[in-house]
């Protein structure tokens, strides 16, 4: 049997296997459905310094083997979040990872200060890649410059595991990950959404309220186990990779890359247990093709 | 406790060729399902649909095991529920939301569907007969062909139509409808179908002072509330659709009515 435990910058984990933020809610909208102990992570909601209502409806666009989303960080903010949404997840049995995202450096890194201090969350992953909200968020994420200006000030006032999690829709995303894995970041998770657009024909106008939004699904796979294999090779911090995961063969595909763990997203709305069939599947695979552990495969491309 | 599982399709029919209702089984006993809850079903070999379908539950026959999903045909996804043969299966993820009030003795409902909207109503005017209320049904269509099940409506209460075209019961809106004219003969109004209708109903319900509810069905993914997508504006901000509601109050609503 392989053994598919996991280790990233510190953070010990059942399997490979996470949910990314916006798509497994605070994990607690799932726990009838799927074994929440057998997930590696679970990375909750987008939590924000204050509260955000988020963007109007539509908010939501099916497309080819995908969908379109411009949710724009709805979230109750990090007083409600420690005050209330803590005590309910803190004894949830995997690694409660809090993504936060920003208006400015300060915002974030008081955010991250405040997570801080909650015992039981072991890490945090800062979203510099969110290109729904008109500040911040994706204006961070496609210079090096501001990446690496919101890296530092985090990683001043937070002292556990930083996962940055960055945007394809740059020139060279490994040229970002470089930025803040200098600025102090000790993995990196790729890749946000993508910037798309959907209009309705009939009603000749955007099908998201604000014109645009994030592209996830399988329709995005490719492009995002592109930039894991070049964002792989542009640093020595782990490599966390997602996009449009659906099976185990498609995270075997982001090892192979270079990802030494994986998220999944979009999936959880199709099948609300598939994190733990995949973890399973990657297990399979593995036994299938007599390795030990996914250190066999990760990065051998 | 949610579930999502394969169910067994055991009747497949077709009232006309705009509808399809599948009669669903499982080996063991279906979960309790209020009515006004929904399903999010699973559209397999449909490379056009992605995200899983929500459809309310239009019937659960406690005596069969059954539950019963009428389904208005709109796209590729549902053009596929449509071809589903008996022993199929369906993965289902269910029950989802909040369901229309409980009823209580004596109390007489309201019960106003339009189009497919009136699927959820038939369970919830059985539920409400079995609590020992009254329904009255007032559903509208554009015409006769898009007023289902009305032999099944009548069971638990007295049917009131509206068409459009005037080809079955009063011509208009449901709005319109002649029942109206006294308001003293029920105490609230539950309501389903598309928003102007909707609006409409709420619009008249506020005016008389009467207690409604509305469900909504607004696009959505997970159907759990964690994707944040199917939010509705309401006194209390955005809050999700398919966790929320479907149901909600008028009073929670932001409409300008």
């Amino acid at each position: 049997m392989a053994d598919i435990r996991t280790t990233i910058a510190g953070l010990q984990m059942v399997n490979p296997v996470m949910t990314a933020s916006g798509t497994f809610g605070y994990g607690l909208e799932f726990a009838d459905l799927v074994d929440l102990s057998q997930i590696g992570g679970i990375i909750m909601k987008g939590t924000t310094l204050h509260p955000r209502e988020g963007n109007d409806y539509p908010r939501m666009a099916e497309t080819a083997s995908g969908m379109l989303n411009c949710v724009g960080l709805q979230n109750k903010g990090v007083d409600y979040f420690c005050e209330h949404i803590y005590p309910q997840v803190k004894d949830i049995p995997t690694n409660m990872i809090v993504n936060v995202s920003g208006n400015s450096p300060e915002d974030y890194a008081e955010c991250a200060a405040r997570i801080n201090e909650l015992d039981i969350i072991p890490a945090i992953e800062l979203n510099i890649s969110c290109p729904n909200v008109k500040q911040g968020g994706m204006a961070f994420g496609v210079t090096t410059e501001g990446a690496s200006q919101v890296v530092k000030a985090v990683r001043k006032a937070y002292d556990k595991t930083l996962i940055v999690k960055l945007s394809p829709n740059v020139t060279s995303i490994a040229d970002i990950a470089r930025s803040v894995e200098d600025a102090g970041a000790d993995a990196v998770s790729l890749i946000n959404t993508l910037m798309g657009m959907a209009i309705d024909i009939e009603k000749r106008k955007p099908r998201l309220s604000i014109n645009t939004g994030g592209l996830s699904g399988p329709a995005v796979k490719p492009v995002a186990v592109r930039c894991v294999w070049q964002v792989a090779k542009a640093v020595k911090i782990p490599v966390v990779g997602l996009g449009g995961i659906m099976t185990a063969e498609d995270a075997i595909e982001f090892f192979m890359a270079g990802a030494s763990a994986i998220e999944i997203g979009t999936g959880n709305f199709i099948d609300p247990a598939i994190s733990v069939k995949v973890a399973q599947g990657i297990s399979d695979w593995l036994d299938r093709h007599h390795c030990e552990s996914i250190h066999n495969i990760v990065g051998i491309i | 406790m949610k579930q999502c599982k394969d169910l067994k399709i055991v009747a497949v029919e077709h009232p006309n060729e705009g509808y399809v209702l599948l009669k669903l089984t499982d080996n063991n006993p279906l979960p309790e399902i209020f009515a006004g809850q929904f399903v999010e079903i699973k559209v397999e070999n449909s490379p056009q649909t992605f995200l899983r379908r929500p459809i309310s539950v239009n019937f659960v026959d406690k005596a069969r095991n059954e539950l019963w999903l009428l389904i208005q045909v709109v796209g590729e996804g549902t053009r596929h529920l449509a071809n589903l043969q008996v022993g199929d299966t369906l993965n289902v993820l269910f029950p989802l939301g909040n369901g229309f009030s409980q009823g209580v003795v004596g109390e007489r409902v309201l019960l106003v569907g339009g189009g497919v909207g009136i699927a959820p109503l038939l369970e919830y005017a059985k539920q409400l007969k079995q609590v020992g209320a009254t329904p009255y049904l007032l559903l509208g269509g554009r015409s006769a062909h898009n007023l289902l099940q009305l032999d099944l409506f009548r069971q638990y209460g007295e049917v009131y139509v509206t068409t459009e075209d005037g080809s079955m019961g009063e011509k208009g809106f449901v709005t319109n409808h002649s029942i109206l004219a006294n308001d003293q003969l029920f105490q609230r109004i539950s309501c389903c179908g598309p928003k102007p209708m909707m609006v409409a109903v709420a619009k008249w319900a506020k005016g008389h002072q009467v207690r409604c509810e509305v469900s909504l069905e607004n696009l959505m993914a997970c159907g759990l509330g964690a994707c944040l997508c199917c939010v509705e504006k309401t006194v209390k901000g955005n809050v999700c659709v398919c966790k929320e509601g479907p149901v909600f109050d008028i009073n929670e609503l932001t409409w300008q009515i």
